[in-house]
């Protein structure tokens, strides 16, 4: 190092700033899609909007009431579908963590969690959809659970391994049985964080959109029976997007702010769940 | 609770209570078979759907590339190539701008900082595709028509990739929406690697008389090498099977040409258009099938990234 130490710290000054600019990039690509989708959606965005069924083009007004409403209904059971599963995986690499077999699930549901979306589509499609040939709600929500579950399973882990071992042992020492002391004791003591688990995987599935494009397909009515296909809120987002009419796309604007509403909240609540335990 | 129950109690309470014990058991261990079976199954059902067009076309379908429902013949090779080449250039540039994101919020930002900035860059995360690709759509394609393409013809117009006429869908837009979408994955990643080198190395490289930045480029980023790549391989992995947005900006066009301005057409966006409408066994086996290489693609590359990472995360903390 033959360089002045005054052009070394020149270099070194230089080489914070330009990843500070890299870090900045990040943040203002968030902020300018943010900024589009709020004042394009703000503009299309009334009461209507969230309260009618799809018109055709031409009609004005018209809104998404079904998809909304759809995406809950396949969100939730997803929800439903997913949780139990996840968390008795979780519970069961918590307690019996160790060893190749508990080691390889671990490994296979963090796979799992980088599998395309559109392919477990096509798996919910192959077992739910083709044997009884018409489309579901159902089997979007199956598969919507399937992209839920890894996240589910390692984060209700982390959770649970972090209740101390103390705590399980004081309630097993009192003569509590495994399954009370995990039920009674640990889950409850995991609950936040197993709770910011679930806010994240819901949030990850709201919004997603490739695998419902073969499973519960769209609906232009008020459709609430999950066997049948069931309008979802960024399939009309998506299908008024690539339309060539303009009133289409500003609905499209509208759906979009509707979904990311619906997605930050969930993140945001996902952080305000944990943070009293942090601090304390 | 336990504690209160009468002594002659206890011999009746501890059969209920192992009884409790082997279900809980039981059921927690069909809890695990049956999501080791949901992960066989999805394989199982992809091979089973695409089970006409492996037969009919063999591996052949990898390197021919002829995408045509009406003659029944189907080869991969465009829509890999468009897959390929998008998510190139995605973590080419999530790559660079996200380790340098993550070399700043490890090592330069102070907290007050990095704390908010970190938790900005990774709600980018949250973003649906479908909101990505209406953006992509409507404000980045015109931009890359009228700007960014016109921009890059004229000072490096000598590549062949940035030649040619400049439609505002293609790879190019296709490419920077993907970047964008990755960018989270690669910093938050990359930042947790860095963060996870021990601080024994930066002392003794800041007590020989290292500057600030010769500590971290000389020091702390080649020992995150590998922690790294694994944060790229994963963002890759990402890239590779992304669907809704890419479908939105790519322009849907099964053809190889040199140009990133030019549409293509990657094997999620395939699936994605042409699915609903296929008729005819082959066809439709033909879509599952290009699901299925995306599963096994992106299996091998998340187990390749998870690997790493896990190696590294693990040995150091």
């Amino acid at each position: 190092m033959n360089r002045s130490l005054a052009s070394r710290h020149t270099a070194s000054w230089i080489g914070g700033t330009v990843t500070a600019l890299c870090a900045l990039i990040g943040a203002a690509i968030l902020i300018l899609i943010l900024g589009y989708v709020a004042i394009a959606g703000g503009r299309a965005i009334n009461p209507a909007f969230l309260t009618q069924l799809p018109v055709p083009v031409g009609e004005p007004g018209g809104g998404v009431a079904n998809g909304i409403v759809g995406t809950l209904i396949t969100v939730a059971i997803a929800t439903l579908l997913a949780l139990p599963i996840g968390l008795l995986c979780a519970l069961f690499l918590a307690l019996f963590g160790r060893g190749w077999f508990p080691e390889a699930v671990r490994f296979l549901s963090d796979v799992l969690s980088g599998i395309p979306s559109i392919a477990i589509g096509l798996f919910a499609y192959t077992l739910l959809v083709a044997p009884v040939r018409h489309f579901s709600a159902l089997s979007a929500s199956v598969a919507f659970a399937i992209l839920m579950l890894p996240i589910i399973l390692r984060t209700s882990e982390e959770a649970i391994r972090s209740v101390p071992r103390s705590i399980r042992e004081g309630a097993l020492a009192l003569g509590l049985s495994e399954f009370a002391t995990t039920m009674r004791i640990v889950v409850p003591a995991a609950r936040p964080a197993i709770t910011t688990g679930l806010l994240l995987a819901i949030a990850r599935v709201t919004g997603e959109t490739a695998p419902l494009l073969f499973t519960a397909f769209g609906s232009q009515f008020w459709e609430l029976n999950p066997a049948q296909p069931m309008a979802q809120l960024p399939l009309q987002v998506f299908t008024y997007a690539i339309s060539p009419y303009e009133s289409w796309h500003a609905q499209a604007w509208a759906g979009a702010l509707l979904l990311i509403a619906a997605v930050f909240i969930l993140n945001v609540l996902a952080r305000l769940v944990l943070t009293p335990r942090t601090q304390r | 609770m336990a504690v209160s129950q009468p002594r002659g109690d206890a011999p009746r309470r501890n059969r209920t209570a192992a009884a409790g014990d082997r279900v809980f058991l039981f059921v927690v261990n069909a809890a695990v078979g049956l999501f080791v079976l949901v992960v066989a199954l999805l394989f199982i059902e992809l091979v089973a759907g695409s089970w006409p067009s492996l037969h009919k076309f063999g591996f052949k379908f990898l390197w021919t590339s002829q995408w045509n429902p009406v003659t029944q013949q189907f080869g991969a090779l465009p829509l890999i190539y468009g897959t390929l080449v998008s998510s190139l250039v995605a973590i080419v540039l999530a790559g660079v701008v996200g380790i340098l994101a993550a070399t700043f919020l490890a090592e330069f930002a102070p907290r007050w900082l990095a704390r908010p900035l970190g938790f900005v860059i990774e709600l980018l995360a949250a973003v649906p595709s479908v909101v990505f690709g209406l953006w992509g759509l409507f404000v980045l394609a015109p931009l890359v028509r009228t700007v960014i393409g016109p921009a890059l013809q004229k000072y490096l117009g000598f590549l062949p990739i940035f030649q040619g006429p400049i439609s505002g869908v293609g790879m190019l837009t296709a490419g920077l929406v993907l970047s964008f979408m990755i960018l989270p994955t690669v910093t938050a990643i990359s930042r947790e690697v860095i963060v996870a080198v021990g601080g024994d190395l930066r002392e003794a490289s800041m007590s020989l008389g290292a500057t600030k930045w010769e500590t971290v480029a000389r020091v702390v980023l080649p020992a995150s090498r590998a922690g790294i790549f694994g944060a790229i391989v994963l963002a890759l992995g990402r890239a590779l099977g992304e669907t809704i947005a890419t479908t939105m900006v790519i322009g849907n066009r099964p053809q190889i040409a040199a140009s990133l301005f030019a549409p293509s057409y990657t094997l999620a966006s395939v699936i994605a258009n042409e699915f609903t409408e296929a008729n005819g066994n082959v066809y439709i086996s033909a879509l599952i099938e290009l699901g299925l290489i995306l599963f096994i693609v992106s299996f091998i590359v998340n187990a390749i990234a998870r690997l790493l990472l896990w190696v590294v995360l693990r040995t150091r903390s």
